[in-house]
C-alpha cells in the first residue's frame, strides 16, 4: 500500500514537473514572439520553408513524377511475391498478402514522395535476410513506420516488406484489424517476432513503444527508455540489428500534453492535445507535411546469452540506442528546417 | 492372423458424424472389432459394428469393460449445443469424460484418445499467430459456454501424470468442415452469412475425413500428449465465406451483441452472441507437433472442405439434425 502511494506521489510530481517545463517553454515562445525582430525572422523562415516545400510538392504533382511507372510497379510486386511461399489464397503463413498492397500503393507513394518527401540515407545497410529494424518512435501516429515501409518497398532493390510489431489495442479496432495482417503487419508478441526472424523476415520494432510515440512537443528528440525484448530476440535468433533514426516526425503533430483521463475512456494509449484541435477536431491528429529524413545505420551483430540478466542486456540495448542517438544528432545538424 | 485376438476399440459418441466416419474407417480393418456407445441411433450402420445404445454415464457401460478387454477408447461423445442448458452440458461432458477415463484406468485400457477442439484457446486480439499446445486455454474468457469443454480438456491432461501407464492423447483440431453439425459448418450453411464490418480474421479449417485420419494417427502405440490438428494453411475469413458463393450480411461490431442476442432468442440463428468473437479475432494454431510426432498429413484442401460442408443432403437434413449437435 505504502509503496503504491509513494509511486502515486512520484507520478503526480512528474506531472507537475512536466507542466512546469511546458509553462517555461510556452513563456519563452511568447516572450520571443513579442520581440519584433525575432518574430520577423521566424515568419521569414516559415514563408521560405513553405514556398520551397510547396513548389517541390507542386512540381511532383504536376509532372506526375511521384508515381512509379506501371512496369516498375509490376517489377516490384513480382519481386515482393517471389520466395514468399504463398498459399492458394495469396497469403503467406503469417497472413501477409502482397497483392493486397496494390490498391494502397498510390497512398503509400503519396505519403512517402509528396507529403513527407522522405530523404533516405544508408538504405544498403538493410540486409537481405533476417534482421531487426530498430528505430526511434515519434509523431503521435505511426507514420514513421509508414516511412520506413516506403523506403523498403519503393526505394530498396529488391523490395522488402518490414513486418511491424503492432500494439495489441490497435488489433481490436475495426478496419485496421481487417487490413494490418494482410499488409504484413503482426501482433507485437515475442513468439510472432521469433517466428518471423526464423523465416528470414525484416522485423520492425520501436522499443520506445507508446511512451515514445506519444511524447509531448517539449520532449522532442529525447528518446524515452528502450524496452529490452528486441535484444533478447536478436540474441536468440542470431539476427543483426539495423538502427534507424527518423528525423522530422517529431514535428508532424504538436502534442502540447496528454489528456490521460480521455485516453483511458477511449482505451487509447494516449490522447494528445494539439494546438489545432479546437479548429480541426480529430483532423488535427493528422500530420503536417514535414520533411522526413531516415538514417539506416550499419547492421550491429551481438553475441551472448538471450536469457542474460537485465544489466547485461541493458548494456547491449544502450549501444543500439547510442547508435540511433548519433544518427539523430547528425540528422538534426543536417536539416535546414522542418519542411525542407 | 489366425488365433490372434482381434483388437477391440470403443468409440463414444459413435452416432455423431465423426463417430460414424471413424467407425467405418476402423471396421474396414480386419484385425479390429469396433463397439460404439451412443444414446442416439446409428443410421446406416455397417453390420459388423456393434452399437450399445446407452448413456455413457450409466453403470451399464461398465459391464462392457468388465467383460471385454478393451485396447483403445476414442472419446468423441462431447456435446456443444448452445440450446442445451448448462447443467446438461456439464454433466454430459465432464462426468461422461470422468467415467471414460476412470474405466480406462480401472480396466487397464492402454490408449485413450480425446477429441477436444482448438476453440479452447479462444479468439482474442492478442493471440499469437501460431498458438502452441502449451498456451493457456482462454476460450471461456468471454464465452461461458466453453467452460465445460476446457474442463474436459484439462481433466484429460491430468491423466498424463496421474496414470502414466495409459497413453492419453488430446487432439485439438481446428474448425472441422463436412457433414458435421458444429458451429462453423452451420455458419457456412446459413442462407446469408453474417460478417463483422471491418474485421477479417485468419481462420483454419480441416476436412472431416482429415480429422478422422488424425484420430487414427493418434491411436498408434507409443504416442501421448496434446496435439493441435491443422489441415490446409490459414486463410482470411472473407475468402472462406466467398467460397460458398452466398450473400453476406455486414454487421457493425458495436451493434452485434444486441442483434446476435435477439437472433438467438428468436431462433433465427443458433449462435450465442459470445460466439461471434470467432468472426472478429483470430485463433490460429501451430500444427507442427502433430505433423512431426503423429506424422499427420492432411489430404483435403479448403475448397473441398467447404464443398463437403455444403453438400445438399446434409443441408436438407439440417433441421432434423439440429437437435443433436455435437462436436
Amino acid at each position: 500500500m505504502a509503496k503504491s502511494k509513494s509511486s502515486q506521489v512520484q507520478g503526480f510530481r512528474e506531472q507537475v514537473e512536466r507542466l512546469q517545463r511546458l509553462g517555461t517553454a510556452a513563456a519563452g515562445q511568447i516572450a520571443a514572439w513579442t520581440e519584433p525582430q525575432r518574430r520577423a525572422r521566424v515568419i521569414d523562415r516559415f514563408v521560405h520553408e513553405f514556398s520551397e516545400a510547396g513548389s517541390d510538392i507542386a512540381t511532383m504533382l504536376l509532372d506526375g513524377s511521384w508515381r512509379m511507372p506501371p512496369e516498375e510497379v509490376e517489377r516490384r510486386m513480382t519481386a515482393l511475391n517471389a520466395n514468399k511461399n504463398l498459399s492458394e489464397f495469396g497469403t503467406d503463413s503469417f497472413g501477409f498478402e502482397p497483392d493486397s498492397m496494390r490498391p494502397v500503393l498510390p497512398l503509400l507513394e503519396f505519403l512517402y514522395r509528396v507529403w513527407f518527401r522522405v530523404e533516405v540515407h544508408g538504405l544498403d545497410n538493410v540486409p537481405d535476410g533476417r534482421c531487426l529494424l530498430i528505430g526511434n518512435h515519434s509523431g503521435q501516429l505511426p507514420f514513421d513506420g509508414v516511412a520506413v515501409g516506403g523506403a523498403l518497398m519503393l526505394d530498396r532493390d529488391p523490395p522488402r516488406i518490414p513486418r511491424a510489431m503492432v500494439e495489441k489495442f490497435a488489433v481490436a479496432m475495426p478496419f485496421f484489424s481487417a487490413w494490418y495482417t494482410r499488409w504484413g503487419q503482426i501482433v507485437g508478441l515475442p513468439d510472432n517476432c521469433r517466428r518471423l526472424l526464423e523465416a528470414e523476415e525484416a522485423v520492425m520494432v520501436f522499443p520506445e513503444g507508446a511512451r515514445g510515440i506519444a511524447k509531448p512537443f517539449v520532449d522532442r528528440y529525447k528518446m524515452t527508455p528502450f524496452g529490452h525484448g528486441f535484444m533478447r530476440l536478436a540474441l536468440e535468433t542470431n539476427s543483426p540489428i539495423v538502427p534507424i533514426a527518423v528525423v522530422g516526425a517529431e514535428e508532424q503533430t504538436i502534442n502540447l500534453f496528454n489528456l490521460a483521463p480521455i485516453a483511458k475512456l477511449l482505451h487509447f494509449p494516449s490522447f494528445p492535445v494539439t494546438p489545432g484541435m479546437l479548429l480541426l477536431g480529430p483532423l488535427a491528429a493528422l500530420p503536417s507535411p514535414v520533411k522526413y529524413r531516415l538514417y539506416f545505420g550499419e547492421p550491429m551483430y551481438f553475441q551472448g546469452d538471450a536469457n542474460d540478466d537485465e544489466v547485461a542486456i541493458a548494456a547491449k540495448v544502450a549501444q543500439v540506442r547510442a547508435a540511433i542517438q548519433v544518427m539523430l544528432q547528425r540528422g538534426l545538424r543536417e536539416r535546414r528546417g522542418f519542411f525542407i | 492372423m489366425n488365433g490372434r485376438r482381434k483388437s477391440l476399440t470403443v468409440i463414444t459418441g459413435v452416432s455423431g458424424r465423426l463417430g460414424q466416419l471413424l467407425a467405418r474407417r476402423l471396421h474396414r480393418r480386419t484385425d479390429t472389432r469396433v463397439i460404439g456407445i451412443d444414446r442416439r441411433a446409428f443410421s446406416r450402420k455397417p453390420a459388423d459394428i456393434e452399437h450399445l445404445r446407452i448413456d455413457i454415464r450409466r453403470k451399464a457401460c461398465e459391464d462392457l469393460f468388465r467383460t471385454h478387454q478393451v485396447d483403445a477408447i476414442f472419446h468423441l461423445g462431447l456435446m456443444h449445443d448452445p440450446r442445451q442448458g448448462n447443467s446438461e452440458h456439464h454433466t454430459w461432458n465432464i462426468l461422461g469424460t470422468q467415467q471414460v477415463l476412470q474405466l480406462a484406468q480401472k480396466y487397464e485400457v492402454p490408449k485413450v484418445v480425446l477429441l477436444s477442439t482448438s476453440d479452447v484457446y479462444g479468439p482474442r486480439p492478442d493471440n499469437p499467430t501460431f498458438i502452441t499446445e502449451d498456451a493457456p486455454l482462454m476460450g471461456a474468457q468471454n464465452f461461458a459456454g466453453m467452460r465445460d469443454l476446457i474442463a474436459v480438456d484439462m481433466f484429460a491432461q491430468s491423466y498424463f501424470w496421474k496414470y502414466p501407464e495409459i497413453e492419453t492423447v488430446v487432439l485439438r483440431p481446428v474448425h472441422i468442415l463436412g457433414g458435421v453439425h458444429n458451429a462453423v459448418s452451420n455458419y457456412l450453411r446459413l442462407a446469408r452469412i453474417p460478417l463483422l464490418l471491418g474485421y477479417d480474421p485468419m481462420v483454419q479449417v480441416i476436412h472431416e475425413e482429415d480429422a478422422v485420419s488424425a484420430i487414427l494417427a493418434a491411436a498408434k502405440p507409443g504416442l501421448r500428449g496434446v496435439f493441435n490438428v491443422v489441415g490446409p494453411g490459414a486463410l482470411p475469413l472473407r475468402r472462406l465465406v466467398a467460397l460458398t458463393g452466398k450473400p453476406t450480411l455486414e454487421i457493425p461490431h458495436m451493434l452485434l451483441p444486441s442483434i446476435a442476442r435477439q437472433m438467438f432468442q428468436l431462433h433465427i440463428a443458433d449462435f450465442p452472441a459470445a460466439e461471434m468473437d470467432y468472426i472478429r479475432f483470430s485463433a490460429t494454431v501451430d500444427g507442427s507437433r502433430a505433423h512431426d510426432l503423429l506424422r499427420f498429413e492432411h489430404r483435403y484442401g479448403v475448397v473441398e472442405a467447404v464443398r463437403a460442408a455444403l453438400r445438399q443432403d446434409i443441408c436438407d437434413g439440417e433441421s432434423e439434425a439440429r437437435r443433436s449437435i455435437s462436436i
